[in-house]
């Protein structure tokens, strides 16, 4: 049972004192692998999209479209961050597709940094978008009571994406393996083509929660 | 021994914890697909959407179980009170 925790730390090589566990390995490769398939998909685009480029062309204006429902601006500013946070999460949810691959975001630390990207990403661009002096006003609005609570829930928010999205892919691959372990073979099939089903959501989910959050920062929609 | 005590105490309350942790959100997802079932029933027209903003209600009503169920595998195998060595 000690291969099931959760929480173990897999230590596949050292650089130095730093210790690269196996998931970073597999976040790398993920990034690797987006960064040069799409940097190679969109070398040369022309007016007449082939069949790469017409469903790059779709996700891209998909992920506009509901930047700008979620958040009631102009969505450009924000596609480079949320649709690579959106990407990647995909990807790394759907990767244990692969044999021998574990999702990335099936451990803490992954979307421990993801949530922290959001975290950073939402104060920083508060600041840009309104100035210091009022963001920082914002935070006593509508009543400077409440600053204690808006500040924990600065707090319990991010700390709820990190860990809504750990828990969910990675009690999805729990129950494969007690399933695997309890059934056998081909048993779990079903739960993994479900699995397909929870990384997609659960990547849209991280995606719009965290528009949902930049939104808020810019002061553009309230606060979920 | 205090060990065993605290490994004993710990499987119940995971268990606990997953098994009352459920409850709630159980009913809480059956009412809100039952709402959205009456909506998309009373106008067929607007069911993307709906069944949109449903997707995203249901994950995050999920996600009170899945707090219980973290809490759980940490008591299992992260508790802070097992002494180890």
């Amino acid at each position: 049972m000690i291969d099931a925790d959760p929480f173990a730390a897999h230590v596949v090589f050292r650089v130095g004192p730093v210790a690269v566990g196996r998931v970073v390995v597999t976040t790398w490769m993920i990034m690797a692998a987006l960064s040069l398939g799409l940097g190679l998909a969109t070398r040369r685009m022309p007016a007449q999209p082939g069949r790469v480029q017409a469903v790059l062309e779709m996700l891209v204006e998909g992920i506009c479209a509901q930047i700008e429902e979620t958040m009631q601006v102009p969505p450009r500013p924000y596609l480079p961050l949320l649709g690579t946070l959106f990407l990647f999460v995909l990807v790394a949810n759907l990767s244990p597709m692969l044999p021998g691959v574990q999702a990335p975001t099936a451990r803490l630390e992954t979307t421990a940094a993801l949530a922290l990207v959001v975290f950073i990403a939402g104060h920083a661009l508060g600041i840009r978008t309104r100035g210091l002096k009022r963001y920082l006003q914002h935070y006593l609005e509508p009543n400077p009571l409440l600053l204690p609570l808006t500040l924990l829930s600065e707090i319990t928010r991010t700390f709820a994406l990190m860990v809504r999205l750990f828990g969910n892919i990675m009690s999805h691959e729990l129950v494969i393996a007690v399933v695997l372990g309890l059934a056998g073979l081909l048993v779990p099939v079903p739960i993994m083509a479900l699995g397909l089903l929870i990384g997609a959501v659960q990547a849209y989910i991280f995606a719009i929660l965290a528009a949902v959050f930049l939104g808020a920062a810019v002061g553009a929609v309230e606060a979920g | 021994m205090p060990n065993d005590l605290i490994a004993v105490c710990s499987i119940i309350g995971a268990a606990l914890a997953v098994s009352f942790g459920a409850i709630g959100p159980a009913l809480g997802e059956g009412r809100a697909v039952a709402a959205a079932m009456d909506a998309i029933a009373r106008q067929p027209d607007s069911a993307a959407t709906l069944s949109r903003t449903l997707f995203v209600g249901l994950a995050m009503i999920e996600t009170m179980a899945i707090y219980c169920l973290v809490v759980a595998l940490l008591l299992l195998y992260a508790n802070p009170f097992v002494v180890h060595g």
